[in-house]
């Protein structure tokens, strides 16, 4: 194995958070002080030369995605976007309809979004997936009732990479008169995504998660055919036409612009770089170890990512074999709960492959030397493991584990 | 989450991996835990049978790094005790000695379980044996008697 050299770990955990783009902090600069107005204020220089810096943003925001900079609502991050979305359309369209569809995969912001809607007297119907983390489209359209209001599928799963067909989905909506949510957060500048093509209603992204500043994140609401409303969920000075109040905090969305724009500008080359260093990290562990499975949709999913069961070795156990990457098992904001992931066993995968799941994420700064001492980590750890793995040593004795009695603890 | 510096060791420079023949008459093995669980942990024992003396302890575990350190500090501790000496170790010893967390306390209650299991194993084979060898000498006598 080949030395790491620099001594802070290899970062292969990008669908968790992105460093912000140094470009992106350089834009951001002069706005903390010397151009610190409220863009709020119409009868100074200082309001106004921070309104324009938001306007430019909206618009690098909205050509992103191919909206209109009127459609753009910025919020603090995907978490609120999902929110506002869910919970401000039911509320909005109580009188046409109590019931949403959603999915078992989604996010926990879009989940327990659907959950507080229940707890509210609404009914939502969560879709389950295949074995790929797919939902099923003649499912979709059969779930979809009379006083269906609104339907929230993701444009791609945080965990295992999966897309959900976007434009499929767009397609039965609009024509059934339901609205559609996509929460796109770990699409965005990875899969290519026009509202307009895919007949997205409302998009939830976020700027951490693409180069930007944490914190900061927006709700694309469309504005024509049709035109969608929301019941704020925060209350105040009526900014951002009333859906979101709150002083904007101009940093940040100065941030999210220059991450979108830099999106816009280099997306096709950096998602052909990033695939094929996935695509070299996978073969090379899959070349290397038996008893390695893909979690997830290999044939559509993000390129930039993949997630593997290990079996036979736990994913903790492993994580800290691997001294010098930085990786995570299921999802980042469950790994504290000691509950397999949620999203993998949604998909049919057995608790004791979704304990031994790794999700490597690469990105922007992803380099090639670090995928080949990424392997190499990976390799040596998962092999003194198996050799120390009670269940490995069964397999090779030739016992089906699943024919054997556990006493669970 | 940060491990203790005895778990890192531990994790790092296991002692006693392997395994033992869980076929010989002296040697105890308990299999504890559930794939589905996430923690697997197979400890086993070589007893000699003169003295009562774990004269050897391997294991191999499925589970977190601190399951790993509890079951191969316990290898650690049980050799050179008697069976009975073995069984007075308390996985709060274990959790104390590796300064685990609350969350993974559990790993440790795995190990002394694991530890209970290999010695109930090793003596069950002793009484199967004895009353193997009781079947045999009655057999052995009923033959005499005919
Ligand atoms: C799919 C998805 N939705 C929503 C979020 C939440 O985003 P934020 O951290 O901006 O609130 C995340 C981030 O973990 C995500 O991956
Ligand atoms: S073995 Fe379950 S967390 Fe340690």
């Amino acid at each position: 194995m080949k030395p790491n050299k620099c001594k802070r770990p290899i970062y292969m955990d990008y669908n968790a958070t992105t460093p912000c783009d140094p470009r992106v902090v350089q834009a951001m600069l002069p706005y903390f002080h010397e151009k610190f107005g409220n863009p709020a204020s119409r009868s100074h220089a200082y309001g106004w030369v921070a309104e324009e810096a938001v306007s430019k943003a909206r618009r690098q925001v909205a050509d992103l995605i191919g909206a209109s900079p009127k459609e753009i609502v910025f919020t603090s991050g995907a978490t609120e976007s999902d929110n506002l979305a869910i919970k401000g359309v039911a509320q909005m369209y109580a009188e046409k309809g109590k019931h949403v569809i959603s999915c078992v995969t989604e996010h926990k912001a879009v989940l327990d979004s659907c959950k507080r809607l229940e707890t509210w007297g609404y009914e939502v119907s969560f879709l389950p997936v295949d074995a790929k983390g797919r939902i099923d489209l003649e499912e979709l359209k059969s779930t979809i009732r009379k006083d269906t209001i609104l339907v929230s599928l993701m444009a791609a799963n945080n965990e295992t990479g999966t897309y959900h067909p976007i434009e499929a989905i767009g397609e039965i909506t609009r024509e059934r008169g339901v609205l559609f949510h996509c929460d796109a957060t770990q699409a965005i500048g990875k899969r290519e995504i026009d509202v307009d093509k895919a007949k997205i209603d409302l998009l939830s992204l976020s700027g951490h998660k693409i180069y930007g500043p944490k914190g900061i994140g927006a709700l694309y609401v469309r504005r024509r055919n049709p035109r969608v409303r929301l019941v704020a969920q925060i209350d105040g000075g009526g900014h951002e036409r009333g859906m979101r109040s709150g002083t904007l905090p101009v940093t940040q969305i100065v941030g999210l612009g220059e991450a979108c724009a830099l999106l816009q500008e280099n997306m096709k080359e950096e998602v052909q770089r990033v695939q094929s260093l996935r695509d070299r990290l996978e073969k090379s562990i899959l070349e290397q170890l038996d008893y390695v499975y893909i979690n997830g949709d290999p044939d559509n999913r993000l390129p930039s990512m993949t997630n593997l069961s290990f079996a036979y070795v736990e994913g903790e156990s492993l994580i800290m074999g691997m001294k010098d990457l930085a990786v995570s098992s299921g999802s980042a904001c469950t790994s504290a709960s000691l509950e397999p992931s949620y999203v993998l066993k949604a998909a049919g995968v057995e608790d004791e492959l979704a304990h031994s799941s790794i999700r490597f994420s690469l990105g922007r700064f992803t380099k090639e030397e670090e995928i080949d001492v990424a392997v190499g980590q990976v390799v040596s750890a998962v092999k003194r493991l198996r050799e120390m793995s009670p269940l490995y040593e069964l397999v090779q004795e030739g016992v089906d584990l699943k024919s054997v009695k556990w006493e669970a603890h | 989450m940060a491990y203790s510096d005895k778990v890192l060791d531990h994790y790092n420079n296991p002692r006693n991996v392997g395994s033992l023949d869980k076929k010989e008459e002296d040697v105890g093995t308990g299999i504890v835990g559930a794939p589905e669980c996430g923690d697997v942990m197979k400890l086993q024992i070589k007893v000699d049978k003169e003295t009562g003396q774990i004269v050897d302890a391997k294991f191999k575990t499925y589970g977190c790094g601190s399951a790993i350190a509890s079951s191969s500090l316990a290898t650690e501790w049980v050799k050179g005790k008697t069976i009975n000496e073995a069984l007075e170790i308390k996985n709060s010893d274990i959790v104390e000695e590796l300064s685990l967390p609350p969350v993974k306390i559990h790993c440790s209650v795995l190990a002394e379980d694991a530890i209970r299991a290999a010695i109930e194993d090793y003596k069950s084979k002793q009484e199967n044996k004895d009353t193997e060898e009781k079947a045999k000498t009655e057999d052995h006598a009923q033959e005499q008697g005919k």
